[in-house]
């Protein structure tokens, strides 16, 4: 069980730049809607699944690719792959409401910087706990 | 409009950099922890702080737990159909959307509202 650091070739820039145009989009659609209806509907959007069809896509398409680079029928394999992204996802969303919960809870009285830093330390930490906790199980 | 522009900017910058580390990690499974990542978080609070103030931004961060919650159920779902009966992912995960509206303001409407 280890995690490794891997070159990435096999994403190409445009696929960056559709996550960018995503993420962008929704940041900016985050802020009018808390503009319009207030921070308590604009704050479900921090948690919006904005990048999460365009990896699982990609994910799809490039294990396809490799497959029949590779000179095998790709089958559904690549369908395989995009579920497996998804399942490690789903321990991610756990670390998220850490980090939304911790936001919440300390933000009034700590440094702001402090509690972003610490609530993306939960995040990360959290969900690769799970992430070790699901594999040996 | 230079505010609209700016959140696109970080927003992009944020979801941008996540992404391309979940696409440097192996294996799959752990990089998928990165699409849920706090990009658009982080993204947002910073900018909310600097303009509306901590007490807003905790307003915001509160509502981020049933978005979370929300994302949980979505991603669940779409995991399960995924691994279930091997559809497209692109169809599933833009299809499974309304779960995640419905259960997002499902969690507003009998919790913050």
């Amino acid at each position: 069980m280890q995690v490794k650091i891997s070159a990435s070739a096999s994403t190409a820039w445009h696929e960056y730049a559709i996550r960018f145009l995503f993420g962008g989009v929704i940041t900016a659609i985050a802020g009018i809607i808390a503009r319009q209806f207030g921070p308590g509907i604009g704050g479900l959007f921090l948690a919006f699944p904005a990048i999460f069809p365009a990896s699982v896509t990609l994910v799809e398409k490039h294990e396809k690719e490799k497959k029949e680079k590779a000179g095998f029928p790709a089958g559904s394999r690549g369908r395989k792959a995009a579920a497996v992204e998804a399942a490690g996802t789903v321990l991610g969303t756990i670390g998220l409401m850490a980090f939304a919960l911790s936001v919440w809870r300390l933000l009034p009285s700590h440094p702001a910087w402090l509690v972003l830093a610490v609530s993306t330390l939960a995040w990360l930490v959290l969900s690769a706990l799970l992430w070790v906790v699901r594999k040996r199980i | 409009m230079t505010q609209i522009f700016i959140r696109f900017l970080i927003g992009g910058v944020f979801v941008s950099a996540f992404a391309l580390l979940g696409d440097l990690l192996k294996p799959k499974s752990f990089a998928g922890l990165f699409g849920a990542a706090p990009s658009i978080a982080l993204a947002t609070l910073i900018l909310t702080l600097k303009t509306e103030g901590r007490q807003y931004a905790a307003t915001e961060a509160r509502s981020m737990v049933a978005g979370a919650i929300a994302f949980f159920v979505y991603a669940s779902f779409a995991s399960w159909l995924m691994m279930r009966f091997r559809l497209k992912a692109l169809y599933v995960a833009v299809g499974s959307l309304a779960l995640w509206f419905s259960t997002a303001f499902g969690l507003w409407y009998v919790w913050i509202r």
